[in-house]
């Protein structure tokens, strides 16, 4: 058996808001019987554009049900740009949580709300708008499905990554575009990570990186070949150094300003920074 | 309700296995009377084993479980004949079977997988022209644990040792419930589990027919006369005679009594429950404990649960419950619609299932049918709640 949460088995047991809203405003339809579970959510809007009433018919197994009672009781009474926000996470811990091989359930409740929504804004009613390129054909995952899974819950495993969507449950054929696609957002996360970590960063806090960065990946290369190099100033992104020894006066001393100096400062230090030398 | 899982250890069993948790604790490897007394019952309960199954007690070898039973019977074909021969089994097959199998398909071997129609019932024109090719070893089971649906293993071990094949055949789930009779039906390996006839989980039997070539699985040890290494697992072989001795009592009018309880509890399910029920596999050739049915339009998992608030105890095909995101790979290779498959529940009796209990389980269904239909987008409109 599964380790469902007590909040789990009582949206199980005793599922809220079933069934479908009169006249509906917004309709979302996701799943499928193949896919083993499925979600038709619907939803009434009052006169000050907040959810007024909500309901959903489930097929699937515990947690998918539990997943869409859940939902259904948290979106009630928000407005469409506040539904919107809730995150496939937020369905899992309204519920205290749910085993990892089940949230692809807590998924399939986002996916459906967004569909409600955009249904009435748009009044489209296909049952899933596959945006995009299919990755996962036993399923019908999209390469953005994937990669919204990906990014949402920091996935960094094929096998999250079917346990939040599905691809990659079946013939295991797109494995390695799954894999891909996990790749590429963690280059993107780090970067970004790299970016936020230098954003804080004091001026003084620069100017140590920037030394230690010198002392430790730049100068023992250049001394190796009887060459040195200060550091003569900070001026906002622009680091002025000067070279010493062999380096001074060598004839591809630019050369070495940029593709070595340059380079791991902005490795390690910041992306943005110029390096220039003191004569220039 | 759940018999094909596992079966609750017959208290005759426990009593037979208690002295050898407590006093004969020996080692029946040793030189020694206290080793050698144990010894004893290790093989008054080989010949136990070998009279259920009408063989001779030197063509058994205890194992851990049915799983190494199979393992050991695939991996030492592939070790004998090599890459050159084939491995033929079925869609069906327990994991026990297909892991190993397709392990070897992709290190290289010709794996050759024959399927089934719509009734479970394996393509025998498919394994005729698999046979065609020399060596072939062909692995199959005597009765598909999910659906109860028996093989015809007479004509399947015509066809192969006519066609000069090799056949190992997993009896795990026919054991017990229906004669598995090695000296009426050719087969060259077989493997049964204990659990599954009311002895405990953790010891198994391969038999391995005089003459048959054979590699061991386990090795670093002489005992089984050198074909299966490790200490032998002596109170539990002890409890399996006893399993065994009981089994063949209860061949006599058991299975019989077993098929009338399982017909009335399908026959009372469907008249019970709203439409869109239907029984899966071939009715005419099951195992007389197992029926497996599906429920239209709503998912096993969500079932189970609810017969599990009642105390009831089931198993399913569906997605959610198969450890992967497909439905069964029986009911895919039966070509069951996913509506269905999704919606299946295994019932598998045993000799201590009451008349009271199937009942109990024919009242408490179609109040989970309803419950279910009502929540899903896929019922008839009359059966949602609107």
């Amino acid at each position: 058996m599964w380790d469902y949460t007590d909040r789990v088995m009582d949206h199980f047991r005793n599922p809220r808001n079933v069934g479908v809203v009169k006249d509906p405003d917004g309709v979302g339809e996701v799943g499928s019987l193949a896919c083993g579970d499925a979600l038709k959510l619907t939803f009434k809007l009052d006169k000050d554009a907040r959810i007024s009433d909500v309901k959903f018919q489930t097929f699937g197994c515990a947690s998918a049900i539990a997943s869409s009672s859940a939902l259904t009781e948290m979106v009630k009474g928000m407005t469409l740009e506040e539904a919107e926000k809730v995150t496939n996470r937020d369905i899992a811990k309204f519920l205290g949580g749910l085993p990892e091989q089940k949230m692809h359930c807590s998924v399939m409740g986002r996916e459906a709300l967004e569909a409600a929504i955009r249904n009435y804004r748009t009044g489209e009613k296909s049952k899933q708008i596959l945006e995009g390129k299919v990755i996962c054909n036993c399923f019908g995952v999209t390469e953005e499905e994937i990669e919204r899974v990906v990014r949402e819950n920091s996935l960094t495993t094929v096998e999250q990554v079917t346990n939040y969507c599905k691809a990659g449950g079946g013939c295991g054929g797109c494995v390695p575009s799954i894999q891909e696609v996990i790749d590429r957002v963690e280059v993107e996360r780090k970067s970004a990570g790299a970016a936020a970590a230098a954003r804080p960063m004091t001026f003084l806090q620069k100017i140590h990186l920037i030394e230690d960065t010198m002392a430790r990946e730049i100068r023992p290369m250049l001394q190796r070949d009887g060459g040195d190099i200060d550091l003569v100033n900070v001026e906002g992104n622009k680091v002025i150094v000067a070279f010493r020894g062999m380096c001074a006066g060598c004839n591809v001393a630019q050369f070495t300003l940029k593709e070595v100096v340059e380079a791991k400062l902005r490795e390690f230090v910041s992306g943005d920074i110029v390096v220039e030398d003191v004569k220039s | 309700m759940d018999n094909n899982a596992t079966t609750r250890v017959a208290p005759e069993v426990t009593e037979a296995m208690e002295p050898f948790f407590r006093e004969l604790w020996g080692n029946p490897s040793s030189m020694h009377y206290f080793g050698g007394q144990v010894a004893r019952h290790v093989e008054d309960a080989r010949a136990k084993v070998a009279e259920l199954i009408g063989a001779d007690p030197s063509e058994i070898i205890f194992t851990s479980c049915g799983t190494e039973s199979n393992n050991t019977a695939i991996a030492g074909a592939a070790e004998i004949y090599g890459r050159q021969a084939r491995i033929v089994t079925s869609r069906v097959e327990h994991q026990a079977v297909l892991g190993p199998c397709r392990k070897l398909g992709q290190t290289g071997f010709d794996v050759v997988e024959l399927g089934v129609d719509s009734a479970g019932q394996p393509d025998l024109g498919e394994l005729r022209k698999a046979l065609q090719h020399a060596p072939c070893f062909v692995t199959t089971m005597w009765a598909n644990n999910e659906t109860g649906v028996i093989f015809p293993i007479e004509e399947i071990a015509g066809i192969v040792k006519s066609a000069g094949g090799v056949l190992h055949v997993d009896a795990v789930q026919a054991a017990g419930k229906l004669p598995v009779r090695v000296d009426e039906v050719p087969v060259d390996m077989l493997s049964l589990s204990g659990h599954k006839i009311h002895a405990p989980k953790g010891i198994g039997v391969l038999y391995v027919r005089r003459g048959t070539k054979f590699r061991p699985f386990m090795l670093g040890g002489h005992q089984e006369h050198g074909r299966r290494a490790g200490t032998e697992n002596v109170p539990y072989i002890v409890g399996l005679g006893r399993a065994c001795e009981m089994a063949r009592e209860h061949l006599r009018e058991g299975p019989g009594k077993l098929a009338a309880l399982r017909d009335r509890l399908e026959k009372g399910l469907i008249a019970a429950c709203p439409s869109g029920v239907l029984v899966n596999g071939d009715k005419g050739r099951r195992l007389p404990n197992t029926t497996n049915m599906s429920f239209r339009y709503i998912e096993g998992e969500a079932i189970l649960y609810h017969l599990s608030d009642l105390g009831i105890a089931a198993s399913s095909g569906s997605a959610c419950t198969s450890g992967s995101l497909e439905v069964s790979h029986v009911l895919r290779a039966m070509g069951v619609p996913a509506e269905f498959a999704q919606g299946s529940i295994r019932f598998s009796l045993s000799r201590y299932t009451t008349g009271e209990d199937v009942d109990y389980v024919i009242a408490m269904m179609p109040a989970i049918v309803r419950r279910l239909r009502a929540l899903s987008p896929f019922s008839p409109p009359e059966e949602q709640q609107i």
